[in-house]
């Protein structure tokens, strides 16, 4: 069977025409939206891809990561670092970038699977991680230190650099969301995906039906935290500062986790869901707060609206759509 | 599939100086079904756990065909040919019962739809194909038994080690579960070795039963036997007062 069929065997016409038409949509949307739309189309796509990257850890294997702007973080400031130092452009730079996250994803994820720490224990040890190297840039000056690291701001269009305006970072970012969204499905759709649900739902039967538990674990921590140093990279040359309180803030690891949590967990569309409402809502209220005067009305709305989300559909927003619309992708 | 002979040696296990499995040594000639019966605590799980490479012999060796296998992790001794099920029923809660199944028959058949296939075909055997959509977690107990052989029948073992699969299951429902592994055995000449407290269910398929009381073997021999064996007896029934 072709990779395609594989693809998209068992997905309903219905769901493959959506998927067909919004594709389309998205890539003609800067011709159709303002600059502010764009920036927030941007920022939609860059928490889908973040949401994506995690979910496949959590909502794929089970594993609980509140450390992942580590992955973030360090793919960021090796590619700057390297283009600000040594005018290594992004596009090689990406390499080095994405080894050194996976390389930090292999010690985090090796030191808690090896000894079997489960649940919260292992989130603990990629706060602590991200905590360390947080405390470790702050003092390391090649990276800036706490200072910062700044790129030059340069509105003209150099692709081979990653340096231009936002419409070149709104295709990068599509470009990367829509490439995850298939590799999921792909990932989901192989022994590998199966072997993870069944280490999510009971590790110690998965073993025992022969899924060699801490290799796929591994992966799946290598393979989250590569794609979230993409998204680190993208960030870095999108924003043009980096700073360790701000790229290792614990903060930033939780702001991955929201995307997929309210959009639902282990499903291929929850994190996209999730970052269109999460996004939509904080702009909305970012309005509110202008047009009222009243600053910090924007938190508290936001965080009534997500306790109002997990209160009402703790599975996800996605799961429930799907049920009612009859794209039938559930939680697996 | 076809039988494997299981070999264990003098093997021993404690937890904390609580000696739980002390110097137990027993064949499974390949192709029998033998069944492993003791009061509860006597350590019949323990001797299943080191079969299976949760827990490392601290003596002895487990072989299988001749090949040692204590020691291994699980899913390299699944890989060894063991397929084993688990007392308090595991499925994967939030898979269909098609998909958990699927998972044990990817261990052989690495392409999705091979192992799908394959999943389906014992789900049949095991009656629960039209059940095959269901979440795993909406089964009633003796569904999620049945689950458990199917999982573990679906890693194409040699050897299957049955852990209490009849407990909570209505004498019909025993009944059709001793036919099928009857079924099965004389098929594929899996050997099969089962921990049973259901008397119906053991006297209807072992050829042999060893006996474990506080983790050391008091008995062996078939079932008729067993059923005369004064140490039996007494641990089953409490020993005769002297008079």
């Amino acid at each position: 069977m072709s990779l395609l069929a594989r693809l998209i065997g068992g997905v309903p016409a219905r769901s493959l025409w959506c998927l067909g038409v919004l594709l389309v949509l998205l890539l003609v949307a800067p011709t159709l939206l303002g600059k502010y739309g764009l920036s927030v189309l941007i920022l939609v796509l860059y928490f889908a891809f973040v949401g994506q990257a995690w979910n496949i850890m959590m909502g794929f294997a089970g594993q609980l990561s509140l450390g992942h702007a580590l992955y973030a973080g360090v793919g960021g400031y090796i590619a700057a670092g390297l283009f600000f130092h040594y005018g290594i452009g992004p596009w090689a730079g990406v390499f080095v970038a994405v080894a050194a996250a996976v390389a930090a994803g292999s010690i985090v994820g090796y030191l808690g699977f090896r000894f079997s720490l489960a649940g919260v224990y292992f989130a603990l040890l990629t706060i602590a991680f991200s905590e360390f190297t947080r405390i470790a840039f702050d003092h390391w000056g090649w990276a800036g230190g706490s200072g910062g690291l700044f790129l030059k701001v340069d509105a003209t269009s150099d692709i081979l650099n990653l340096r231009g305006g936002p419409l070149l970072f709104y295709y990068v970012i599509l470009a990367l969301a829509a490439g995850t969204f298939v590799l999921c499905r792909a990932l989901l759709e192989s022994r590998l995906g199966r072997y993870w649900l069944a280490i999510r739902e009971d590790p110690e039967a998965a073993q025992a039906v022969g899924v060699p538990v801490l290799r796929c674990k591994m992966i799946a921590i290598m393979i989250s935290a590569a794609l979230t140093a993409l998204a680190g990279v993208w960030n870095a040359f999108y924003y043009n500062n980096l700073f360790p309180e701000t790229a290792f803030a614990m903060g930033r690891s939780i702001e991955f986790t929201l995307a997929p949590i309210i959009g639902g967990l282990g499903t291929l569309f929850g994190p996209i869901v999730g970052a269109v409402v999460l996004t939509g809502l904080g702009e909305i209220f970012t309005d509110l707060s202008e047009v009222f005067h009243i600053s910090g009305l924007k938190q508290i709305f936001y965080g009534l609206a997500l306790l109002v989300i997990v209160m009402y559909r703790p599975a996800g927003v996605w799961p429930w759509i799907a049920d009612r619309f009859g794209f039938g992708e559930k939680r697996r | 599939m076809s039988g494997a002979r299981l070999e264990l040696d003098g093997i021993g296990k404690s937890f904390r100086g609580l000696r739980a499995v002390h110097d137990v040594s027993f064949d499974v000639p390949a192709g029998a079904i033998n069944a492993l019966i003791g009061p509860n605590g006597a350590g019949k799980t323990t001797i299943f756990n080191m079969i299976a490479g949760v827990y490392r012999p601290d003596a002895g060796s487990v072989r299988l065909d001749g090949r040692q296998v204590s020691g291994l992790r699980p899913d390299l001794v699944c890989d060894a040919g063991v397929g084993r099920t688990f007392q308090i029923v595991k499925p994967f809660k939030g898979l269909s019962v098609l998909e958990n199944v699927t998972v044990g028959a990817l261990h052989r058949r690495p392409a999705l739809p091979d192992a799908r296939a394959y999943a389906a075909d014992i789900l049949m055997q095991l009656g629960l194909h039209d059940r095959r959509h269901q979440a795993a977690e909406s089964l009633t107990l003796p569904d999620r038994k049945r689950l458990e052989v199917a999982r573990a029948l679906a890693t194409e073992p040699k050897l299957l080690l049955l852990d209490e699969v009849m407990a909570g299951l209505r004498p019909t429902e025993i009944d059709v579960m001793v036919t099928f592994l009857q079924e099965l055995n004389s098929r594929t000449g899996l050997t099969i070795l089962l921990i049973e407290h259901v008397m119906r269910a053991v006297m209807a398929l072992a050829s042999n039963i060893v006996v474990v009381s506080y983790g050391e073997k008091i008995a062996e021999g078939t079932p008729a036997e067993i059923a005369r064996h004064q140490a039996v007896l007494d641990v089953y029934l409490g020993e005769a007062e002297p008079a």
